[in-house]
């Protein structure tokens, strides 16, 4: 079972890397082969969005999937953020359970000081201040939950940097949710499955007593499609998803030419998702 | 020599018996929380270690605190704790069954555990507590029934045996460094994250450890006709002070690098933990009576201990009064604030608490249960063989 599972899992990544005609991903290849190529972290140097770090910390190289989340669309249109947090949970089979003690969420809403306490402070601006911020796993480069994890049932994926869970090697012990300094990750305290109204064939369903979180759609990836939430938004520009290593990728040129913040870098994991505030 | 624990007075099997039903208690809530999931506990998203990880952490330091007889004896060649170092190593045992019993009940599929063993993952410091935890375990065992053995047949122990004895010294600090671990090394629990962590763990095992003992020590000598002698408990009362004293010592400092820096995040859990955390108009303080309430006996234990010092008495009372005082201070530092806290406020600086609920309790107690009759048994032995070899 395990096995299978991880290779389906590899797979996955794989055909990623070989850009099985996905639209959004068409760059990934063209990166695979020049940060192969080329010394390690060449890419790096040009990134210039670092603004939190006094000096360049050193990235992984390869293929990053990451994130850019452009809070300016999301400012007036939180029915837009609604409607992505909808596609996510749906294509997951996330339940929906009603109680917050145990409560099941891969990506949703927060405000901004929760989702940023280290760059809080009591001057800010009405729509920082009254919008609602998208929170998910920050798939990070530096990953402390993967560290934690005493089985790697919660592991980096090689081809394209995403933070993966293997449900079936989890023994629920709950360290990485104690390691994630993001809250990003949940426990299913009981069977999910009585919480789950429209069940998604294409997804598999979780067991009770394992943790989950999101996985940058690395399912929907191997099928050339875009991550949930991102296609929830498509047209509107507010998430851009792609290889923070590709310098020629969207998310690199916006990454560029706009001024992002990520949550609590000074945590040190390096987070993959940035945004425009 | 386990035909020891069959012989016995009526209060022993009284006592056996009362152990045995809280234990099938326990049983009956485990089985509820098997079928139906760890949402039976009162552990949430944001407090998602309770009972049974606070638990654990304290009795890792209950085993390792066992320490502080062997060292003396075998190191240090101190004759007069040659009638309890036993009781240490057996005391380690029946703490670190606990603790591995406890372990069982926090995950949330443990017919999955041997993943730990089958997929060993050396930068999980969990992967390394198992290593110490089982190691330290084995080695008691062996440590104590050899020893034992040789003691009834009334000859020096095998040589071989005190290899073992001296590599016992250092994994006993290492599971408790290796637990404090778990937690120190974590980026985002600005509670936890603390290099001092891993020597406070010691100091409150060094205490808690050899307090059970005390305890223990007086309950035999009226009922089991057991005497550890003067001698022997005047030394570890100065033991469990200056532990007490070095605990005291680096909680203040945690105290001090907080409050005097006002780092937020460095404040946040002292203040959920000793005054209540205010957060959005609500203030958030269910744990601030048990830590007030373990600071009192933390030093009215220190000044019973110091007192018997300081004016050269010696009381059994006093003794006891202390002992109790200061384990249960110890418990409550390190089986509920200390695990509790770290989880308030949450990554997202949004605040929970948490109550356990009957069920977890009922499992809590059953595995204590389970701890003190494996403790009863093993101390049955030991005095068994010691009366043996006095006739």
């Amino acid at each position: 079972m395990n096995n299978k599972r991880r290779k389906f899992l590899k797979m996955a990544g794989a055909t990623v890397l070989a850009g099985m005609g996905a639209p959004v991903l068409v760059k990934l290849h063209g990166t695979a082969q020049a940060s192969a190529d080329s010394e390690p972290a060449p890419a790096h140097a040009a990134d210039s969005h670092g603004g939190g770090h006094g000096h360049g910390e050193e990235q992984n190289a390869g293929i990053r999937l990451g994130m850019v989340i452009d809070m300016r669309k999301f400012y007036d249109d939180e029915a837009l953020l609604d409607e992505a947090i909808a596609a996510c949970h749906l294509a997951h089979n996330v339940p929906d359970i009603d109680e917050r003690k145990s409560e099941i969420k891969w990506i949703w809403k927060t405000g901004y000081g929760n989702a940023f306490p280290d760059h809080s402070h009591n001057r800010r601006s009405g729509s920082v201040e009254n919008s609602a911020f998208p929170v998910l796993c920050n798939h990070c480069d530096n990953p402390s939950c993967v560290k934690a994890c005493p089985t790697k049932a919660t592991f980096v994926m090689e081809k394209n940097g995403i933070v993966s869970m293997d449900y079936h090697r989890c023994i629920g012990c709950r360290f990485c949710m104690a390691a994630c300094p993001y809250g990003a990750r949940s426990f299913n305290w009981q069977d999910p499955r009585p919480f789950i109204t429209v069940y998604n064939p294409e997804f598999p369903g979780r067991n009770r007593g394992v943790v989950e979180k999101c996985n940058f759609c690395s399912e929907r990836l191997g099928k050339g499609l875009e991550p949930a939430c991102v296609e929830a938004c498509a047209g509107t520009g507010a998430i851009v998803f792609g290889d923070l290593n590709d310098p020629e990728s969207e998310i690199s040129k916006v990454l560029h030419e706009e001024f992002t913040i990520q949550r609590r870098p000074a945590a040190g994991t390096r987070p993959s998702v940035f945004y425009i505030v | 020599m386990i035909e020891k624990t069959l012989k016995g007075k009526p209060a022993y099997w009284i006592w056996l018996a009362i152990l045995a039903s809280v234990i099938a208690v326990g049983w009956a809530c485990y089985f509820r929380q098997y079928v139906f999931g760890l949402g039976l506990t009162g552990m949430s998203r944001d407090v998602s270690w309770g009972l049974y990880i606070s638990q654990f952490t304290f009795l890792v330091g209950v085993a390792a605190g066992g320490l502080m007889l062997v060292l003396p004896y075998y190191i240090h060649n101190y004759k007069e704790f040659g009638r309890i170092t036993i009781l240490g190593e057996f005391l380690a045992i029946s703490a670190l069954v606990m603790c591995l019993m406890f372990i069982m009940a926090d995950l949330g599929q443990p017919l999955r555990g041997l993943n730990v063993i089958f997929y060993p993952t050396p930068y999980s410091m969990l992967f390394w507590d198992m290593c110490v935890l089982w190691g330290y375990l084995l080695l008691n065992l062996l440590c104590g029934w050899v020893i034992l053995t040789s003691e009834r047949k009334q000859v020096p122990p095998p040589k071989w045996i005190y290899f073992f004895v001296a590599i016992s010294i250092p994994f006993a600090v290492s599971i408790h460094t290796v637990t404090a671990m778990l937690y120190c090394g974590l980026p985002g629990r600005h509670f936890w994250l603390s290099a001092i962590i891993a020597p406070r763990f010691l100091a409150s095992a060094f205490a808690a450890g050899p307090s059970l003992i005390l305890i223990a020590c007086l309950i035999m000598r009226k009922y089991a006709n057991f005497d550890a002698g003067e001698t022997a408990m005047r030394k570890l009362t100065t033991i469990i002070m200056y532990a007490v004293i070095i605990n005291t010592f680096f909680f203040l400092l945690e105290f001090f690098v907080g409050f005097y820096s006002e780092v937020p995040g460095h404040m946040h859990s002292l203040q959920y933990l000793f005054f209540g955390l205010e957060h959005h108009g609500e203030v958030y303080n269910n744990l601030v009576p048990f830590m007030w309430i373990a600071t009192i006996f933390n030093f009215v234990g220190l000044g019973v201990f110091a007192y018997m010092k300081i004016a050269k008495v010696f009381d059994y009372r006093l003794v006891g009064f202390g002992s109790v005082l200061v384990f249960l201070a110890l418990w409550a530092d390190k089986g509920l604030g200390f695990v509790f806290a770290g989880f308030v406020p949450n990554p997202l600086e949004e605040v929970t608490e948490y109550y356990p609920t009957l069920n977890e309790i009922g499992i809590t107690l059953g595995i204590w249960a389970t701890g003190i009759l494996l403790l009863t048994l093993l101390y049955k032995i030991a005095i068994g063989v010691e009366h043996e070899v006095e006739q």
